[in-house]
């Protein structure tokens, strides 16, 4: 089956990608002297005590670079295979894909000038 | 074949044993990383039918963007220990009728296609598409291509939504 | 079974490669970085300090795994594990010599990036589980930046396949028999360049994992071997990303004596090629990391949003453009047939002409821009300077 020759070899892949990495954690497991004691255990804050709940100011940066990134994202895997075809493409075909580009470079230029770009 | 079948359950375990876990998992960012592997059992099962472009952006869109853009949301609205208890008076009805529509759409999906009593056999096709097949379907004019463009404006619209709704002012 | 075991033993030599190639990459780091701030490197264990790598290995493994309280075991621990098999994962696609390649998947060039986007969920769960702030604020930052990093990567990824007509590692590489793409897409070379040193994380866009800063970000919590994973993981990345950009963009395992079948002297040659481009490579990325200074976190999303992505998407637009003209006009090749040097160079003649267009373009507006912003700077200093001072 042409599937299993291609993909076996990557299932085997997964299974070494898994223990390779594993087994040095493993041998350090065994080997490591292991004593506990309540400072170390601790959460590291400079030195100083933690105080109050861990948790991090709701910054909106973050999810608008992540949104961005997941409209180009999926931009590239639809351009993806018009560049595979691009041989084979008439010119109608090709300016398929120019439209695409330009519908999503016109998406980033209003994100630019709202400046949702910027790092406050 | 007896690989294949191999493969296919285990994917379909991911997939299953994913999705159920999302759901029951406790601890949200659990529940989101639990959502990656389900994601995996997806992406497995892609490749078992020959799509091994799709398994990729299974993989490329759906855990590297969408299921980062999750675990941001989830763990930037909450304080990281978290624990909420369910408290739901009707959730023996919700498991009623949860279970109805679960048989319901099982028997729907699988009695037309193999009937009652014969044994499901994996798809097997000879005709198999490339993606360079998928390029050319994409753009052509008796293809994809209202598709293909009408999803680029749905991009900027997600886009322009996004930063609307999260700005300052 | 035979070929089972052949496939495992083939899988099994590729996996490792890596891992093992992560030993003297530690060595080659240190006394390059060394000798470029004029100091010597480790020259004490062993001759020139060669067994430095296996004594820092041994150290690591010996020291203690102090996991904090708190932190979520099954997280905590399998963040390194993915973080290493990520990288791992990308080397079952990449072709060494003609014959020498784990999978020549169809997807080649796709699946690599999609793997390595698993490396981005890696840090993710490293910052988290560790049940510290700092440790997750780090992280965020870090994969802010990878993700907004991979959009010119994957966009700059596109012009090698369009010119190759396929995403198969082997197809890029074949078709570059004729004319290397980087003088056909110079830009493309270099955003991706910079987009890769980017993704992992070298300077001069270090900013998350600087040892000065943010306290080693992300990976604050992990001690002991699981640090020596991520570290280990993030050397070999670099490697991989050298090993890519030859195959990408400066022929691979093309060279004189090379021949497409295949054969031992082309095996051998085609690696020896290989292995010369991609240190050229890595020993530009080291370059970089030990003599620029490091980026504020404004400037890096803005020189990525703002700079390389329009970049990017206009040397997309311009290359298909040039690339389609050249094939409506006639003097189109294609390239994955074997394509001579002679007759790929109309058309490398006209790509590089739009890329040279688009660079003085580029100049020419931020050049504009920036000059706009000096005059309007010097003329407000001028105010501030004529101020009434009664």
């Amino acid at each position: 089956m042409n599937i299993l020759n291609q993909w076996g070899p990557i299932g085997l892949f997964m299974v070494f990608a898994i223990v390779l990495p594993a087994a040095p954690i493993l041998v350090a497991a065994i080997f490591a002297p292991r004593k506990p004691n309540d400072i170390k255990l601790q959460t590291y804050e400079c030195g100083v005590e933690t105080v109050g709940d861990t948790w991090v100011q709701f910054k909106v940066q973050y999810y608008i670079y992540a949104i961005v990134f997941l409209v180009f994202d999926v931009e590239m895997i639809f351009l993806l295979p018009w560049a595979i075809a691009f041989n084979e493409l008439s010119f109608f075909a090709f300016g398929a894909g120019f439209l695409f580009i330009f519908l999503l470079t016109d998406a980033l230029v209003y994100a630019w000038r709202k400046q949702a770009l910027e790092w406050h | 074949m007896v690989v294949q079948y191999l493969a296919f359950v285990i994917f379909s375990a991911f997939a299953i044993i994913g999705a159920a876990m999302v759901v029951w998992s406790r601890n949200l960012v659990h529940s989101a990383l639990f959502l990656v592997m389900s994601l995996f059992g997806v992406a497995g099962l892609f490749i078992l039918l020959s799509a091994p472009f799709l398994a990729a952006i299974q993989v490329l869109v759906y855990i590297g963007a969408i299921a980062i853009l999750i675990i941001f949301a989830v763990m930037l609205t909450r304080s990281m220990t978290a624990i909420r208890e369910p408290f739901n008076a009707q959730s023996w009805l919700g498991a009623v009728i949860g279970a109805v529509l679960f048989v319901a759409l099982v028997a729907g999906m699988i009695l037309p296609v193999w009937g009652w009593g014969s044994l499901p056999t994996l798809p097997q096709s000879d005709v198999v598409g490339t993606t360079r097949d998928i390029g050319i379907a994409l753009v052509s004019a008796d293809g994809y291509v209202l598709p293909f463009e009408v999803a680029s404006l749905l991009l900027t619209a997600a886009m322009v939504g996004a930063i609307v709704i999260a700005r300052e002012d | 079974m035979a070929s089972f075991l052949t496939t495992l033993l083939v899988v099994a030599i590729v996996a490792t490669t890596p891992l093992v190639l992560a030993i003297p990459l530690i060595w080659i780091e240190r006394k390059v970085a060394a000798r470029i701030q004029d100091r010597l490197g480790p020259n004490r264990v062993g001759p020139w300090g060669i067994i430095q790598p296996i004594a820092d290995a041994i150290k690591l493994i010996g020291k203690e795994d102090i996991t904090p309280a708190g932190t979520d075991k099954v997280v905590y621990n399998l963040a390194p594990i993915v973080a290493v098999a990520s990288v791992v994962l990308m080397w079952a696609c990449i072709p060494f010599a003609p014959n020498l390649i784990g999978v020549d998947l169809e997807i080649g060039v796709l699946y690599i990036v999609s793997v390595a986007s698993l490396g981005t969920m890696a840090i993710m769960m490293a910052g988290w589980s560790g049940n510290n702030k700092y440790a997750l604020l780090g992280a965020f930052r870090v994969v802010a930046q990878l993700v907004s990093y991979e959009v010119p990567l994957v966009l700059s990824l596109l012009i090698p396949v369009l010119l190759a007509g396929s995403m198969g590692m082997q197809d890029i590489v074949t078709a570059q028999q004729g004319m290397w793409f980087i003088f056909m897409a110079p830009v493309a070379a270099l955003i991706f360049f910079i987009s890769a040193q980017a993704e992992t994380g070298r300077a001069p866009f270090d900013l998350l994992e600087a040892e000065s800063e943010l306290v080693a970000g992300f990976n604050i919590e992990y001690s002991g071997m699981k640090f020596g994973l991520f570290f280990a993981g993030e050397f070999v990345h670099v490697l991989t990303n050298g090993v890519l950009i030859a195959h990408l963009f400066v022929g691979g395992w093309w060279g004189l004596g090379v021949s497409a079948e295949g054969g031992i002297l082309s095996n051998v040659l085609g690696l020896i090629y290989l292995v010369i481009k991609t240190t050229i490579f890595y020993f530009i990325s080291l370059w970089l990391r030990n003599t620029l200074p490091r980026v504020r976190i404004d400037q890096l999303m803005n020189f990525n949003w703002k700079f390389l992505v329009p970049i990017s998407v206009a040397n997309l637009v311009i290359t298909s453009l040039l690339l389609k003209i050249s094939q409506v006009a006639g003097f189109a090749v294609d390239l994955t047939t074997n394509a001579s040097f002679t007759a790929a160079l109309p058309m490398t003649l006209l790509l590089l002409g739009g890329n040279i267009a688009l660079i003085l373009g580029v100049i020419a507006i931020y050049g504009f821009n920036i000059r706009r912003d000096r005059v309007q700077e010097e003329a407000q200093a001028e105010a501030i300077a004529h101020a009434p001072s009664h």
